[in-house]
């Protein structure tokens, strides 16, 4: 089975968007570990902020994910990542 | 005499007949188990039906006749199908009868084969 | 809040759920589902992720240490909103393979090894029974928060009665939904609904209790979030290290738990519904960890001090006078407890039946193996000790442990033990080069890791380990303390624990896998599953086989039922070209039963049953080597030749079965009138020889009588002849009247059974029969059906030669049609002979002639075709074996 080299608009769109979809763990896993940075030292204290922080990023994660996912259709997912 | 016969009622009938007649008959159902008692009793004639479980008469009668005690041992055919006659003759049957068959006829083939 | 009135509504919540497991099983059997397999009820059925450790661990957790607790869903966030495509891969492995848990999966992957099963079983069962431990211990907190000081002078039990109770409970609901089949695939509807059910009562009691603490106690958002500011927020710290460490452990926790494993990869329907469960199952987790924190902070401001905060979801609505919402709690927390403890105690029970039970069976009775003893009732009741047993230990744990330890740290434990998993599925997964060799290297590792430096220390020091070992390493040696490998120093236990179990085990793997050679199977897995997208590389291929049909047909019948494997069998047959239930054993046709059997039983089994009965084990490395460096063009043209070559291959095997047919016909035609010919001059010598007798005289009165009782029989037979012969032909020409009106199954049975016992009346058989399955009226001819009736069990009574004669009358009814089965336990018929038992005078041997003229059968199949059914010889039976089968309803006399 060959796949061809370029592809036609809507499945390009389809790719990029899988690969958004992949990046996006990393960008999650960024913005969680973000608040250990903010303040020095070993170990850090959280308050009321922190807490409405993560609950912030953790909504925004599920809404751009709801955003991607029903474009990655199952319809033609046969094809192997790449 | 052996008789070899798996139909009972015309084991029956045929017994009835040759013993009236002051033969002594034994008489057997299985197919399997004639040469051993043929080699046993030795019989003076042997009446045989063609078709038997465990052995069939044409079987037995090859049998028979490759043995050289048993090569001139009388043997009689009894066949329910016409067209058995051709192959029991080339097996070395002495005689054959078909069914059905008059008690006159077979007491008479049985005298003419003991030669009396 | 009285005792009894609690336990009346558990009662009733669990009887709620009952009714609601059995309605969906119900629907299921009748295929109609709808939208019980939509998303949503597969998103619901992931929260078994979410257990009593979350619906009141949670608030301890978060009293405790803070914020941490988030990181236990962080992890499972991330990898459900973008990493899915990994959980896609395992859902269309899953699917496509007929994988039934992850052990299955493990073990399929490495060329079907039941070593590796065995392993991740014993890890499985070892790592998750302190978590089943710790559901009955939240159930056990909870009664007795509510139990304290009961007016009605009901003495409510101990806590180890409570639990023993809770213990056997989920046990028989289990035992009932989770083994009540073995599907082809392990799928449980039933079960999935109950749990999507008691997902969103979870959700709607922590919701309920955190809205009416935000705004019932504290008085809104802003005053909540300054009450955080202002709590013992001085004591919330984090380390960092743990931080990232524990959303990593999460995240691995997630694909490797044996329940998510069930929910998320076995008993999915469509693997569409992962992407919905993308961002779906992430907003429940979200849900369900919002109010955590206030509910925690209020708690340790409201409650006096000491009061446990594993309890505040059930104590603070009930100190604040809120008895209807403590109850609603209640029934989440107990809620999360039971789903959790069914879904992990099917999953653990397919494992050990599947990987342990069965090859034990099958190795200590290997004369079974190729006969006809049921292994589906061994498997049934295999799952249903092991879920008993996974629940007694949970029970033992429970009671050793004392309940005493914090909830969440008993979560993280087996959070780490199944997580060894992890490196052996991936690596499994997507690199090709992965072995056996080195899988079991890594997670003989892992485990050992684990359980020395997290598991067993969890007990606490000189329970498991001695006082010394933790001070001064295990052996003395210093660099083998549990807490401190190697020489680490004052890294956090956990920490510690899941760097070096994992590290190690991974390296193990790697090592192991690049400096061993894989079998051939183990290839051909590898490639099929990297590779499940692209279609192109099937499963392992079975060289030709000298397998029976007939054996494997027994033994299949075994494993999935007598119907399953019959069908099976049967469209098999048909696509080859052939009548009847016995297709050739062609590699394709191996492949697919295979595939069928290790639905029921896993991968290891079904190849080692297999492999028993075609003897050649598979494919060899030549060939295998063959395969690969043919090129992409041959493949296709030899692909399209392949497809040709079976049409021909169909084609030519029809026709050959044709030729024999109609050879063996002629034949036939020929032999019929001889036939004939001999049927009626046997009888007729017998009436000519008796009547001459007779005729004679001179005989004394007995003899004559007894004469004439022959001629008299003898002439009976011949008239039934002729009888037989005028019916068979009225029948042949379709000219027969067919007397057709409602007639009760049974009652025609019962009328074959007592007028076929003057067949060879000496004999007594053993009749087994279902009545309450016989309780059919059908609309058909009722004397010409019982005939048939008649003709076989009288069949039955003439042939049969077991020392112990039983007969077996078997009744189904499906898609209006009624099949009847009547089977005895003889030597049935040989194979070459099946074909040829419904053609006149084809009676088999001579041997067991019994005075029938060999009509009988040949009558059978025309009154059958007459009355719109069939009658057909059914082979692996372990006797002869008849089915017949008619429409319930004949609606005209059929032309």
């Amino acid at each position: 089975m060959r796949r061809p080299l370029f592809l036609a608009r809507a499945p390009y769109r389809r790719r990029r968007l899988r690969d958004a979809a992949r990046l996006l763990p990393v960008l999650g896993m960024l913005l969680l570990l973000l608040p250990l940075l903010w303040t020095p030292g070993s170990e850090v204290r959280l308050g009321a902020g922190d807490v409405a922080y993560f609950f912030l990023v953790w909504f925004g994660l599920i809404a751009l994910a709801a955003a991607i996912a029903p474009g990655l259709s199952p319809g033609e997912g046969d094809e192997e990542e790449d | 005499m052996l008789l070899v016969e798996d139909e009972a009622n015309i084991a029956e009938a045929i017994r009835f007949i040759l013993t009236r007649d002051g033969w002594r008959v034994s008489h057997l159902a299985d197919g399997a188990e004639v040469l051993a008692l043929v080699r046993r009793e030795r019989p003076d004639l042997v009446i045989l039906d063609h078709m038997l479980p465990g052995m069939s008469g044409l079987e037995i009668l090859t049998a028979l006749r490759a043995e050289p005690a048993t090569r001139a041992l009388p043997v009689m055919m009894l066949t329910a199908r016409g067209r058995d006659r051709e192959a029991a003759e080339r097996a070395g049957a002495d005689r054959f009868m078909s069914k059905p068959f008059s008690n006159a006829e077979i007491l008479a083939e049985v005298r003419a084969m003991m030669g009396r | 809040m009285q005792f009894n009135l609690l336990v009346a509504a558990c009662l009733a919540y669990v009887i709620i759920l009952f009714v609601v497991a059995f309605m969906v099983e119900r629907r299921a059997q009748h295929g109609r589902l709808g939208w019980l397999r939509s998303p949503l009820v597969y998103t619901l059925s992931l929260s078994i992720y979410c257990t009593a450790w979350t619906f009141y661990g949670a608030v301890g957790y978060a009293a405790r240490s803070g914020l941490e607790y988030l990181t236990i869903y962080f992890g499972p966030t991330l990898v459900f909103i973008g990493w899915w495509w990994i959980l896609r891969k395992l859902v269309r492995i899953g699917r496509q393979y007929r994988v039934t848990s992850i052990a299955d999966l493990i073990s399929s992957r490495y060329g079907k090894s039941n070593t590796l099963g065995v392993i991740v079983t014993l890890i499985a069962v070892i790592a998750t029974t302190p978590y089943i431990a710790l559901q009955l211990q939240s159930v056990v907190l909870a009664f007795g928060v509510f139990a304290t000081g009961t007016p009605d002078g009901v003495t409510p039990p101990d806590a180890a009665s409570t639990a023993i109770w809770v213990a056997a409970g989920l046990a028989v609901f289990t035992v009932l939904f989770g083994t009540r089949n073995l599907d082809a695939r392990e799928q449980h509807h039933g079960i999935v609904t109950a749990i999507a059910v008691e997902a969103v009562v979870k959700l709607v009691a922590l919701v309920a209790v955190g809205a009416f603490v935000v705004w019932g106690i504290a008085g809104g958002v802003g005053q909540v979030l300054a009450r955080i500011d202002a709590a013992q927020l001085s004591a919330w710290q984090v380390q960092p290290g743990r931080w990232a460490g524990l959303i990593a452990l999460s995240a691995m926790a997630v694909i490797t738990l044996p329940r998510m494993f069930q929910v998320m990869v076995v008993e999915n329907d469509d693997e569409g519904h992962l992407a919905r469960a993308s961002w779906a199952f992430p907003a429940y987790l979200m849900l369900m960890s919002l109010f955590i924190v206030p509910i925690a902070v209020i708690g340790l401001e409201r409650l006096p001090p000491g009061s446990n905060p594993d309890m505040f979801v059930l104590t603070l609505p009930l100190a604040e006078g809120q008895g209807g919402l403590a109850m609603l709690a209640f029934l989440g927390g107990f809620s999360s407890a039971t789903s959790m403890v069914i879904v992990e105690s099917i999953a653990l029970a397919t494992m050990i039946s599947n990987h342990i039970v069965i090859p034990l069976w099958l190795r200590l009775r290997p004369a079974a193996a190729g006969q006809g003893e049921d292994l589906r009732g061994v498997v049934l009741m295999a799952r249903r000790l092991a879920i008993g047993g996974v629940l007694a230990l949970g029970y033992g744990y429970y009671q050793v442990s004392g309940g005493s330890a914090a909830l969440a740290s008993i979560g993280l434990i087996a959070f780490l033990g199944v997580a060894q998993v992890l490196p052996a599925m991936i690596g499994g997964l997507f690199w090709r080069g992965a072995t056996r060799l080195g899988a079991i290297l890594g997670l003989g590792t892992g485990f050992a890791i684990w359980a020395f430096t997290s598991f067993l220390p969890s007990f606490g020091p000189g329970a498991v380990l001695s006082r010394a070992v933790f001070a001064e390493g295990l052996f003395g040696l210093h660099w083998l303390r549990p807490y401190g490998l190697f020489g680490t120093q004052a890294m956090d236990p956990m920490m510690h624990a899941l760097f070096w179990s994992l590290v190690l085990n991974a390296l193990a793997f790697c090592l192991g896998s690049l400096l061993s050679f894989p079998g051939p199977v183990e290839r051909l897995q590898g490639a099929a599953f990297v590779k499940v997208f692209d279609g192109a590389v099937g499963p392992q291929r079975w060289a030709r086989g000298q397998a029976e049909p007939e054996a494997l047909l027994t033994m299949a019948q075994r494993i999935l039922g007598e119907e399953v494997a019959l069908a099976l069998f049967q469209s098999a047959a048909r696509e080859q070209g052939k009548e009847g239930y016995l297709p050739d054993p062609t590699p394709a046709f191996l492949d697919a039963l295979e595939a069928r059997l290790s639905g029921s039983v896993g991968a290891a089994t079904a190849h080692a049953m297999i492999s028993q009965l075609v003897g050649r084990a598979t494919v060899t490395v030549e060939e295998l080597m063959a395969v690969a460096s043919e090129s992409a063009h041959i493949m296709e043209h030899s692909a399209q030749l392949e497809a040709r070559e079976a049409e021909l291959t169909r084609t030519a095997g029809a026709l050959r079965e044709a030729n024999e047919k109609l050879t063996q016909l002629s034949v036939q035609k020929d032999a019929f009138l001889s036939q004939i010919s001999h049927e009626l001059r046997t009888p007729m010598t017998s009436i000519r020889a008796f009547s001459e007798i007779l005729t004679e005289g001179d005989l004394p009165p007995d003899q004559v009588a007894k004469y004439g009782r022959i001629i008299h029989d003898e002439a009976k037979r011949l008239t039934r002849l002729l009888d037989d012969l005028l019916d068979l032909s009225v029948l042949e020409t379709g000219t027969v009247q067919l007397n057709l009106g409602l007639a009760s199954l049974q009652q025609m049975l019962d009328t074959a059974l007592t007028a076929a016992q003057q067949t060879r009346p000496e004999r007594t058989f053993i009749v087994q029969r279902d009545l309450p399955s016989e309780a059919i009226y059908l609309r058909t001819d009722a004397d010409r059906l019982t005939q048939v009736f008649i003709n076989l069990v009288s069949n039955a009574r003439k042939y049969c030669d077991a020392a112990r004669p039983e007969l077996r009358i078997g009744v189904r009814q499906r898609a209006g049609r009624v099949m009847v089965d009547v089977v005895d336990n003889g030597t049935g018929i040989p194979k070459g002979s099946q074909a040829l038992i419904f053609e006149k005078f084809a009676r088999l041997t001579d041997a067991n002639r019994a005075g029938g003229a060999g009509l009988g059968l040949a009558i059978c199949r025309e009154i059958m075709a007459n009355l719109g059914g069939s009658i057909v010889y059914l082979p692996g039976q372990g006797g002869a074996a008849f089915r017949v089968t008619l429409p319930l309803r004949l609606e005209k006399a059929a032309a």
